[in-house]
């Protein structure tokens, strides 16, 4: 009887050759894109590597663990308040009064108990992370005990993401309201808008985008990301096995969270603005969009999705303006019809054939693995085998 | 006394506008488990359609006027649930079984249904109607013919490009040579005003109360449309089909109901539901283009809280979350309190349309984890999908 082949994940182990590209990708993107691409396109370029970051959060949640979260833009908004608050702190309105500008206008007299922590630097950083770890840690939590998930989950997190936007839209006095913070000038005794320390900021985003895709990584292969993956594909066996999911759920629902956290946090470095309006609906399922597009399941497609999606944007929005919704609606249909498992899992699975075809090559002809290796099969072979040589 | 009254008037109106507005999603997903989230922008369809039914019978006179509605209400039902069937058609019957991408290629069409509301014109209609035409007409004539293999797999293609192209072309040379009249939007990016007939205006006073009209409007017609899907669902033979499908699909399919019609018929129906809705929050303000995605969460946890596929909980989850939203949103709570006490700084944070919900979704997030299943969860053995 011949030996079965272990099953084994195509990826278990970070190989030397992959955490090479990894490396040598960042240190193209550090230094070889500034001199190379004009300014307003490296703007958008770094826009869309904090993104990237925000991406490969939700491949762990959806693509890993089926959670679908509309809610994303929550967890992102507050890494960006996170930062923003600590650097409105540093611009006093007047001498006399250490109050950010909004605040006086609204009347406050007393800064809010909540901002003063945020005075260090430190506190603001730590917070960018944990602050929607927590509050994820605390939504999945609840959620997830009671075996609420599919569409519900999702349904939940839209109107969790709503609350939110309508939170921060209404306090006006603690958050400056529709506005958002705004106005930011030195962090850490460096001026933030200019071109060295946003290249600074570039850097840090390059290599937080690294190090996120190496976590993520690390985290889905072995047995943790085949948990995950047991999870997505069926929960109640995992129960069944012993397993308690709720736990993995809520852990991998946190560190989701955090990432879009830290996102948000790079992302508003760069523009300078943190609004509710990062807690827009639209922008949270586009989140998704962008993974779905560059292949659920498989990290490099979260990346490569959200950057592919934001330049298309940004090209075609610049063309065309006006009718920039209906490529968007076009690209959610187009996604879910034709290309489900998107743009990398049709490279993994129908470029190949697709290639072989046009080469003229004939394909080969799938048949179950485990077939290959059933003795029946095998003795079947060689008795027809032995058939064709004695007939004439 | 008096605003006890009141307060139940208008926790009950909120909760009318909401439950029509989850009528429809309550019947779509809980039979058909599909998520709609253009639900929203099929409302929206229907407010368009009460815009244009009004403008046409200000036309005809005063007199006439007051009769819109008649037709808007049916008009606009119509007009929804013949664009839900079209959805149902074209995209969710493939993707049945998968709900979250559902969701997502429902979000798709509600943005494009957005952005068509917004730029359609006599240009578009052209472009559009001829696309339709070439493309849809040129398959079923090939389909008639009999066409050599090799060639099969390049006939749609090729048909989709070469209608897209004539239609757009055709669109705007025709834009080009009559200007103005043709490419100019219908409705536009702003929001449209609905006048209310003559005779929804005012309102009528008891016992100190005010009861608006258009109010008493609304909370009628959403009673109408319970009862009318109440006996169509439990005295129909459409509706005894479409229990029986809810309850095991593929049992009845065994005993020869036709699953595909129902789905079709169910979703044309919850659209169509949502037409109406969307008619009866035109009386209430402006209505935009992104009117739907107002109401569209709110309809969602009504969904929720009630209880899938419970047309009972919906009706008390939306009375239920309508009445809470009033009475902490208008600041009720604080009146029965001493001012600086500390549950009185609590209901005044709470005090404004927007922190309301905020109250409400802790409420809500509260009350799943003593119901998780909802207020009316299904009985027996379901299956853990």
């Amino acid at each position: 009887m011949p030996k079965l082949p272990q099953f084994s994940f195509p990826k278990d182990r970070l190989s030397g050759r992959e955490l090479f590209v990894v490396v040598a990708l960042a240190l193209i993107l550090i230094f070889l894109m500034p001199p190379l691409l004009p300014g307003f396109r490296l703007d958008l370029l770094h826009r869309y590597l904090a993104l990237a970051i925000v991406a490969l959060g939700i491949d762990l949640i959806w693509g890993f663990t089926g959670l679908l979260s509309l809610g994303h833009g929550i967890f992102f908004a507050l890494g960006g308040y996170a930062i923003a608050m600590h650097l409105k702190l540093q611009v006093p309105a007047t001498a006399s009064s250490p109050l950010p500008d909004f605040m006086i206008l609204y009347g406050v007299t007393e800064l809010p108990w909540f901002w003063y922590p945020f005075y260090s630097f430190a506190f603001a950083v730590t917070a960018v992370v944990l602050i929607p770890a927590l509050l994820g840690a605390l939504l999945g939590y609840l959620v997830f005990r009671n075996r609420i998930r599919g569409v519900y989950f999702s349904i939940l997190t839209q109107a969790a993401i709503i609350v939110f936007f309508n939170f921060f839209n209404g306090q006006q006095k603690l958050f400056n309201g529709t506005n958002g913070l705004t106005d930011f000038q030195t962090l850490l005794g460096f001026p933030v808008r200019s071109p060295q320390t946003q290249y600074w900021f570039y850097v840090l985003t390059v290599i937080f985008l690294a190090l996120a895709y190496l976590l993520c990584r690390w985290l889905t292969m072995g047995r943790f990301g085949r948990l995950l993956v047991a999870i997505r594909d069926d929960e109640a066996r995992v129960r069944f096995s012993g397993y308690n999911p709720t736990s993995y759920k809520v852990l991998v629902f946190a560190i989701s969270a955090a990432l879009a956290g830290i996102g948000g946090a790079l992302f508003t470095l760069r523009t300078g603005i943190i609004s509710p309006r990062a807690m827009d609906i639209a922008f949270s399922i586009e989140m998704v969009i962008w993974v779905a597009v560059g292949g659920r399941a498989s990290l490099i497609g979260a990346v490569l999705g959200a950057l592919l999606v934001n330049f298309a944007r940004s090209l075609l929005s610049e063309q065309f303006a006006d009718i920039w919704l209906f490529f968007q609606g076009a690209l959610f249909l187009m996604v879910v019809l034709a290309l489900p498992s998107g743009i990398v899992g049709w490279l993994r699975t129908e470029a190949p054939n697709l290639i072989a075809k046009l080469w003229g090559r004939p394909q080969p002809v799938a048949t179950y693995p485990e077939l290959e290796f059933d003795p029946e099969v095998q003795y079947e072979r060689e008795v027809l085998e032995q058939e064709g040589k004695h007939s004439p | 006394m008096t605003f006890l009254l009141e307060s139940v008037f208008n926790g009950m109106s909120i909760g009318a506008v909401l439950l029509l507005t989850a009528l429809g999603l309550a019947i779509v997903f809980g039979i058909m488990g599909v998520i709609n989230l253009a639900h929203g922008e099929l409302m929206m369809l229907g407010a368009y359609t009460t815009f244009v039914v009004q403008n046409g019978f200000r036309q005809l006179g005063e007199g006439w006027f007051d009769a819109y509605l008649l037709i808007a209400v049916p008009l606009a039902f119509g007009v929804a649930a013949g664009v839900g069937l079209l959805l149902e058609r074209g995209v969710i019957r493939y993707l049945y079984g998968r709900p979250l991408e559902t969701l997502l290629a429902t979000w798709g069409v509600s943005l494009i249904l957005q952005q068509l509301v917004r730029s359609i014109s006599w240009q578009m209609t052209l472009q559009i109607a001829l696309f339709c035409l070439l493309f849809f007409g040129g398959r079923w004539l090939l389909s008639k013919r009999a066409i050599a293999p090799r060639w099969q797999a390049w006939v749609r293609p090729v048909l989709l490009v070469l209608s897209v192209g004539i239609g757009l072309t055709a669109g705007f040379v025709a834009g080009g040579a009559v200007g103005l009249a043709m490419t100019k939007p219908w409705f536009g990016a702003q929001g449209v005003d609905v006048t209310a007939p003559s005779w929804l205006r005012g309102g009528v006073n008891l016992w100190g109360v005010q009861f608006p009209f258009v109010r008493l409007f609304i909370i009628a017609l959403t009673a109408v449309c319970l009862v009318a899907i109440y006996l169509f669902l439990l005295r129909s033979q459409w509706g005894l089909r479409i229990r029986a499908v809810t309850q095991n699909r593929s049992m009845s399919a065994c005993l020869g109901i036709p699953t595909e019609t129902v789905d079709a018929l169910t979703f044309a129906l919850g659209s169509g539901l949502a037409g109406i809705a969307g008619c009866a929050i035109s009386l209430l303000g402006s209505v935009s283009p992104n009117t739907g995605q107002n109401y569209i969460v709110e309809a969602f946890m009504v969904v929720v809280v009630g209880g899938v596929g419970k047309i009972v909980g919906s009706i008390v989850a939306a009375l239920g979350i309508g009445f809470v939203n009033y009475v902490i949103g208008s600041g009720l709570m604080t009146r029965f309190l001493e001012p600086q006490t500390a549950l009185f700084d609590f209901f005044e944070f709470f005090a404004s349309t927007s922190m309301a919900r905020v109250m409400v979704f802790i409420l809500i997030i509260a009350f799943l984890q003593v119901r998780p299943a909802g207020l009316f969860p299904q009985k027996g053995r379901t299956v853990d999908a």
